[in-house]
């Protein structure tokens, strides 16, 4: 028996409303409301509700039969909620039917896989327990935002306690390989791999109404036929693509939904072929190999890389600096500032800042809100400098509550240093974090300081250097966390 | 193949673009064979001459009793003679030119048709005399030569190529820099040489706008069929300029503005757009480095927003000064209400200067490492301006394939495209 795994993925960002420099300091609503509202009621109506109602039917029809899973990011599911709420009871009769597969990802549909584990792992919790409260299951399988995927992130999602992700069949990772078996990942075997298979997958996705292409008209028996001469080896059909694709991106006019309604009539009828979830499929067959992925691929463009969101000189800038305030938001309590912080990660806000598209403007413009990638950064970065100054002042109102706190600790860490040999010094050093070393300098006196100089390297000294300028200053309440920390790496060098 | 081009300019006697324009396409077209002669009013011996034979329009006598001359002065006589045309020029140059020439009609009349005449190749108060008896010199050379095809840059030299035509009967191609609603802006149109404008155009074999936004215009206001309209965008000369050095004196970023203060630049425009920056940001400093009729005005208003101390005003700038002022710059500002292409753009790039154009500018069509705001938007100009100025990224990208981009605008492609069109008449003059 042969599988075919439907998953659709649906995202919407907050799209920033136009943010002047001259509003720095003095608005702090960041989002054009109007847009976002009337691209969520349009999706809804064109695309979400006829989609979830057809597949309803498919499962009235098929019953057990008939299988797919959704990924919805947390953006999405909030403005689902807040603009057409309907859309979201209709996915809740899905859920209803135990036919539909959840899956997790990053709440903010966010590229922290690529910067901060700590930040991924909070965000895949924060998505988990969302999605446990709105549909009542904890994801077992996880997709990353763009079906981001490396060796090293997957070995994360392993340790998270998932036991499959999805990804991307590039055919730079997959040489001669097929994409219709089950892989493991190659750090933490436990973790199986699903690939998609781009080619059936586009064929409904980005082919379906092109009628210069040679297979145009695309019907059910076609497909069908097409899935069921699959090697008699291979295992499974991965066909993920954007819930979209369903009347807005190929709209209603051109058969799209009739097209999935008698498809699955008409793979069910081939003896060989079945539907199952991702978790079912796993469940079902033996993974053929591990699969190499050293350097990050996704599912965009030909490259199947990261150069979309990540590589240009003002996209780095921009998620640098978004990053900047990684551990100043872990200390921070105030809701409004932490949900801005999530709507600010969207992969959305570096895709518009892209420069690779301007040869091929029409794919770009679809997407974008933006006139240019350039006027997409400097309100990007408009937006998170007035971020950062509101930050900061939470900070130093923090700092001010905390400030009655008796310091004591201070003096004991002080005095165990001082009595400190060069190599014991040394030796802690090199167990230090950048972050660390950075607080345990930078806040200590110039005794200490002198006596790290003499062991510390020049590189490193210049590495802590531009850490400290980067970075906010710390509150009390920081470098007593870090004190507590360093306290540790003494304890554990004894 | 053989042009006869006329122009008004040639370097290093300049004052705007179309000198640098013409002399680039001129190297351009040598290098894909075309030979050129190209008349100017007055030819000051110094011209670069490796690419075109300069013909001397001072030195062309002109023979009135022949018959097809004196067929083209009575057309001619619509001109009237010493009309105060809009100068086209900075005011100091245009003062002094009032002054040399206080000649009567009858003087001029006879000076015109007099055996040779001297011009002065500027823009002064005697500007339509000058544009006569140029068309006159236009029909004697043609005469005297051999070539196949004639090609007239803007309206000065319109006259001269199409007497040369009706003289030749060879094809004409006129090329349009700037048109008079670029100048004047739609209420202050100046409608003989709107005239003289439309009449080139509709004479001509071919018209050639150096942008879309040009081929726009032309169609809408002067009504030229759009079929005979090619756009050959403009390019740029490259110039080593690594041996200049300037020391920075000020510790404040600079952002700049340079061009003419007329109403086609949008001066007033980067002004306010300098007064909401200023507002936020202390650490700046604005430069305006031009001069025009609107000079006085800009001055009141920077006094009357109390920013004197962070803008300032150089006056006319040429040659080396222009290069340093990009030196000291850290943005360049193009706000111009309506430029047909705008080539400063370039040069401020290639001085590694990040730019921001208006979009109502042809330069807009071509480049893509520039932010493009309205002319009109003082709001997204001065986010624009802050954003380059605050952050690095953005600047820095600019710099670095903004180079690349201009060095890649070369005239040797401009050209090759303008020769194409004069092989596309040719071939239909033979039909």
């Amino acid at each position: 028996m042969q599988s075919v795994c439907l998953y659709f993925q649906i995202h919407q960002p907050y799209r920033l409303k136009k943010y002047r420099f001259f509003n720095l300091g003095n608005d702090h609503y960041y989002y054009d409301d109007y847009l976002n509202k009337s691209i969520m009621e349009r999706v809804a109506a064109k695309s979400y509700l006829p989609m979830n109602n057809l597949l309803l039917d498919l499962i009235k029809k098929h019953g057990k039969k008939f299988k797919v899973s959704f990924s919805i990011s947390g953006s999405a599911l909030d403005q689902i909620q807040e603009f057409t709420p309907q859309v979201l009871d209709s996915f809740k009769q899905l859920a209803e039917t135990g036919n539909v597969e959840f899956l997790a990802e990053t709440y903010a549909h966010s590229l922290a896989s690529m910067k901060s584990k700590d930040e991924f792992v909070r965000q895949i919790q924060m998505h988990q327990a969302r999605i446990k409260e709105l549909f009542g299951v904890n994801p077992q399988t996880f997709r990353n935002t763009e079906l981001i995927y490396s060796d090293e992130i997957g070995e994360t999602i392993a340790d998270l306690g998932f036991k499959t992700m999805l990804t991307e069949g590039a055919k730079h990772i997959l040489g001669w390989k097929s994409p219709n078996f089950v892989y493991t990942n190659a750090i933490n075997p436990r973790l199986k791999v699903l690939l998609r298979n781009f080619r059936l997958s586009d064929d409904i996705a980005f082919r379906f109404s092109n009628q210069e292409w040679s297979d145009w008209p695309l019907t059910t028996d076609k497909f069908a036929d097409w899935l069921n001469k699959m090697d008699p080896r291979e295992q499974v059909a991965n066909l993920f693509m954007d819930y979209e694709t369903f009347g807005e991106h190929q709209w209603t006019e051109t058969g799209i939904f009739e097209f999935m309604r008698n498809l699955p009539e008409k793979i069910l009828s081939k003896p060989n072929l079945c539907f199952k979830t991702p978790s079912e499929v796993v469940k079902e067959y033996q993974p053929i190999a591990d699969i190499h992925v050293p350097n990050a691929i996704s599912w965009a463009d030909e490259e199947r890389d990261l150069t979309a969101w990540l590589g240009n000189e003002i996209q780095d800038e921009a998620v640098d600096k978004l990053y900047s305030v990684e551990i100043a938001m872990r200390n921070c309590h105030d809701p409004s500032l932490q949900k801005d912080w999530l709507k600010l990660q969207a992969s959305d806000h570096f895709y518009y800042m892209c420069t690779k598209w301007f040869s091929d403007g029409a794919v770009h413009e679809y997407f974008t809100p933006y006139g240019s990638p350039y006027d997409a950064f400097i309100n990007f970065m408009n937006i998170l400098a007035d971020f950062h100054i509101r930050l900061e002042r939470e900070g130093n109102l923090r700092n001010n509550e905390i400030s009655k706190i008796p310091d004591t600790q201070r003096e004991d860490v002080f005095s165990i240093l001082e009595k400190f040999t060069n190599v014991k010094l040394k030796q802690l050093i090199e167990n230090l974090g950048d972050d660390e070393l950075s607080a345990l300098f930078f806040e200590s006196d110039q005794i200490i300081r002198d006596k790290m100089m003499k062991v510390i390297g020049k590189r490193k000294f210049n590495k802590i250097q531009q850490y400290r300028d980067e970075s906010n200053a710390l509150s009390k309440k920081e470098i007593i966390l870090y004190k507590e920390k360093i306290r540790l790496k003494i304890a554990l060098l004894a | 193949m053989k042009v006869l081009m006329f122009g008004w300019e040639f370097p290093p006697h300049i004052t705007g673009g179309l000198g640098t324009a013409s002399y680039g396409l001129t190297k351009g077209l040598l290098k894909h064979d075309v030979e050129m002669i190209f008349v100017v009013p007055k030819a000051f011996g110094d011209e670069d001459q490796r690419a075109v034979r300069i013909v001397n329009a001072s030195d062309i006598p002109v023979n009135y009793k022949q018959k097809h001359i004196q067929d083209f002065w009575n057309k001619l006589t619509y001109l009237e003679i010493g009309s105060n045309i809009r100068p086209y020029i900075d005011p100091e140059d245009f003062a002094k030119i009032h002054e040399d020439v206080k000649h009567s009609i009858k003087e001029k009349e006879h000076l015109i048709l007099g055996e040779k005449y001297s011009f002065s190749g500027k823009y002064g108060k005697n500007l339509m005399e000058e544009v006569a008896r140029y068309a006159m010199v236009g029909a004697s050379i043609a005469a005297q030569h051999d070539f196949d095809i004639i090609h007239a840059h803007d309206w000065l030299t319109y006259l001269a190529g199409i007497a040369a035509k009706e003289v030749s009967g060879k094809p004409l191609v006129v090329h349009m820099h700037a048109t008079e609603y670029d100048r004047a802006g739609e209420s202050n149109i100046n409608t003989e040489v709107f005239g003289i404008e439309q009449k080139g155009m509709q004479m001509a074999d071919k018209v050639i706008t150096v942008s879309n936004l040009t081929r726009d215009t032309v169609v809408k206001y002067y009504g030229i069929d759009p079929s005979k309209i090619e756009t050959v965008h403009n390019a740029i000369e490259p110039v080593d300029k690594s041996n200049l050095q300037v020391q920075r004196s000020v510790k404040e970023k600079v952002v700049t503005f340079l061009g003419r203060l007329t109403f086609q630049k949008g001066p007033e425009y980067f002004l306010e757009a300098a007064k909401l920056i200023l507002e936020k940001d202390d650490n700046v400093r604005f430069v305006m480095a031009g001069n025009g009729d609107m000079f006085e005005a800009l001055i009141k208003r920077v006094a009357e927003l109390k920013i004197g101390t962070k803008f300032h005003f150089t006056g006319f700038l040429k040659g080396a000064d222009v290069d340093k002022m990009f030196l000291l710059s850290d943005v360049f500002v193009m706000p111009s209400v309506s430029e047909p292409f705008g080539l400063v753009p370039l040069e401020a790039m290639r001085s590694n200067v990040p730019v921001v154009i208006s979009k109502q500018s042809g330069v807009a069509e071509v480049l893509t490492n520039a932010i493009k705001v309205d002319f009109w938007d003082v709001e997204g100009m001065a986010d624009a301006i802050y954003g380059l100025l605050h952050y690095d990224s953005l600047s820095q990208m600019f710099i670095k394939n903004g180079v690349e981009e201009v060095n890649n605008l070369k005239w040797e492609h401009a050209a090759k495209q303008v020769k194409a069109e004069y092989e596309s008449v040719l071939k239909n003059n033979k039909n």
